[in-house]
């Protein structure tokens, strides 16, 4: 595979706030992230020659109320990894010499729904035809189906489900941001009201308004900005199926495994030299899916990892560090928010920072096991 | 709503039968309906009557129902292999939708439910009668 010229993350911030946001709109929301990232690199809307983010409001939208007329445009709309997506397409065009300095936004009105579409599947797509029928409200009722296979074929049980809540309420509670940040108990979680069995309320994401932006651009011009530069060592991305019933095996995900080993095999590197890992977090199961799907532990193993303690403060392997999408903030698409993270944890300015990392990988998720993408993130060039 | 392409498996259920799609060159069968084989890619693909034996594969129990749900909340959603090998989303009848009674890989047998416009298999314990559960107007989702 040839390695093509470095490129770097040179800046990254989300809104000022994360939560509930009912002041700002999804627009809004965009633009005040982008305002941070540009400021958190030290430039300006003039500097920016390629955007991306999702539709809606989409890149042409954003790119036009920020003043920019960007000649690379992405709009890759895959769900919550889609700015995973963004960010290694942007590493494209930058070595392709179609852009120089790219702004990735997300911004979503998740839970205040202001100035936000409408959601509404189309009866006539697969989905509406084979999935809706039988009562499907969401990601609630189809993203959680497959985990009772993985139960049953595994061994995983109701307990280690749970902790997964209570290992990342443990990074929360060190997260001043975070929505939530008690720290629980196994008990709590199945105290908690039934969701859509087994997923209790507590291993459920949460919906909150939020956004993020990223700066993207060459390496040789890391000197130029004001924060240490996040080297882009490798990324990966795929999609495998968008109905949950036609998953092609409900114990792992093919995009998972194939993102990761795409993005490994670019960077270099094993799990060996992973210091902080960020697993986009929908639901208390996928975190145990992506670290299977990585190679972090065998498969069937990962439950068992988690409730021992590897991944919660003071563990081997730090994960889903600013509390996830289970208790720091969820907006819909998530994906950003595990990169910023990311970011956080490799310049060393995160709120619970998980020592020095060289290396930090962010694994999304988009759709329900849909879509994956992964960066692996890195304070040194390769 | 159906397409052209999935009509034939509408028309199918309305006539109480199982109709699915079958590759022509590697004999595969596969779900959900489209005019080309996943397996090996060729076009040559043709309808078949599935035997309506399948099995449960996985499953969630909904506590917040959709629009038109609201009576049957807490409800399975599950998702059951044909015996031809194919996996569908569908609906548990004929037995409670608990935990205790919906055992992974239990034996199941297709069933037909009106649902609005539209007739939908739904699968129930294998075994058990195969008549066709009332009527259902309220989920539609058409
Ligand atoms: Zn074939």
């Amino acid at each position: 595979m040839s390695r093509g010229a470095g490129v770097i993350i040179a800046g990254a911030a989300e809104t000022d706030q994360v939560g509930r946001l009912p002041h700002t709109s999804t627009l809004g929301l965009h633009i005040e992230a982008a305002r941070n990232a540009l400021a958190d690199a030290g430039l300006t809307t003039r500097d920016i020659d390629g955007i991306a983010t999702v539709s809606a409001p989409g890149p042409v939208q954003v790119a036009h109320a920020l003043g920019i007329t960007p000649t690379w445009v992405d709009g890759t709309g895959v769900g919550g990894t889609s700015f995973l997506l963004h960010v290694r397409h942007a590493v494209a065009a930058i070595r392709a010499g179609y852009a120089r300095t790219v702004l990735v936004t997300h911004g979503e009105s998740g839970r205040s729904r202001v100035g936000a579409g409408g959601w509404r599947m189309d009866p006539s797509s697969p989905a509406g035809q084979f999935e809706a029928p039988y009562g499907t409200l969401g990601p609630t009722t189809t993203f959680t189906i497959p985990v009772l296979r993985y139960m049953k074929e595994y061994g995983l049980t109701h307990e280690q489900l749970a902790y997964v809540a209570v290992a990342q309420r443990k990074w929360a509670a060190r997260n001043p941001r975070a929505m939530f940040r008690d720290e629980i108990t196994v008990a709590d979680v199945f105290a908690s009201r039934m969701v859509a069995y087994p997923f209790h309320l507590l291993e459920c994401c949460l919906v909150t308004d939020g956004g993020g932006a990223l700066i993207i651009t060459a390496a040789d011009r890391s000197v130029e900005f004001p924060k240490p530069p996040v080297h882009i060592l490798g990324t990966g991305e795929a999609s495998e199926t968008p109905m949950i019933s036609q998953l092609a095996d409900f114990t792992e995900s093919q995009a998972f495994r194939l993102a990761g080993q795409a993005a490994f095999a670019e960077a270099g590197i094993t799990t060996a030299d992973v210091g902080h890992l960020m697993i986009y977090d929908a639901f208390a199961h996928v975190p145990i899916y992506g670290l299977e799907a990585l190679g972090f532990v065998k498969k069937g193993e990962a439950g068992g990892f988690i409730a021992a303690g590897n991944t919660e403060p003071g563990g081997a392997l730090p994960l889903n560090t600013n509390g996830g999408g289970l208790s720091y903030t969820h907006t819909g698409m998530y994906g950003m928010f595990a990169i910023t993270e990311g970011v956080r944890q490799i310049r060393g300015e995160a709120a619970a920072q998980a020592g020095e990392p060289q290396v930090s990988v962010v694994l999304g998720n988009g759709g329900m096991f849909a879509t994956a993408g992964v960066l692996v993130l890195g304070r040194q060039p390769r | 709503m159906p397409t052209p392409e999935t009509r034939p498996f509408f028309d199918g259920c309305a006539a109480g039968e199982l109709r699915i799609q079958r590759c022509a060159d590697c004999a595969r069968p596969y779900f959900y309906p489209r005019p080309v084989c996943p397996h090996c890619g060729s076009f040559n693909v043709a309808w078949f009557t599935a035997s309506g034996d399948a099995t449960l594969y996985s499953y969630v129990i909904n506590h917040r129902p959709a629009p038109g749900f609201e009576a049957e909340a807490p409800y399975a959603i599950a998702v059951v292999q044909l015996a031809e090998g194919p996996r569908m989303m569908t609906s548990i009848v004929g037995v409670p939708n608990t935990p205790e009674a919906l055992e992974l890989d239990m034996p199941l047998h297709v069933r037909f439910e009106r649902r609005g416009e539209l007739t939908l298999p739904v699968f129930g314990p294998a075994g058990a009668s195969r008549e066709t559960s009332a009527s259902r107007e309220s989920g539609a989702t058409a």
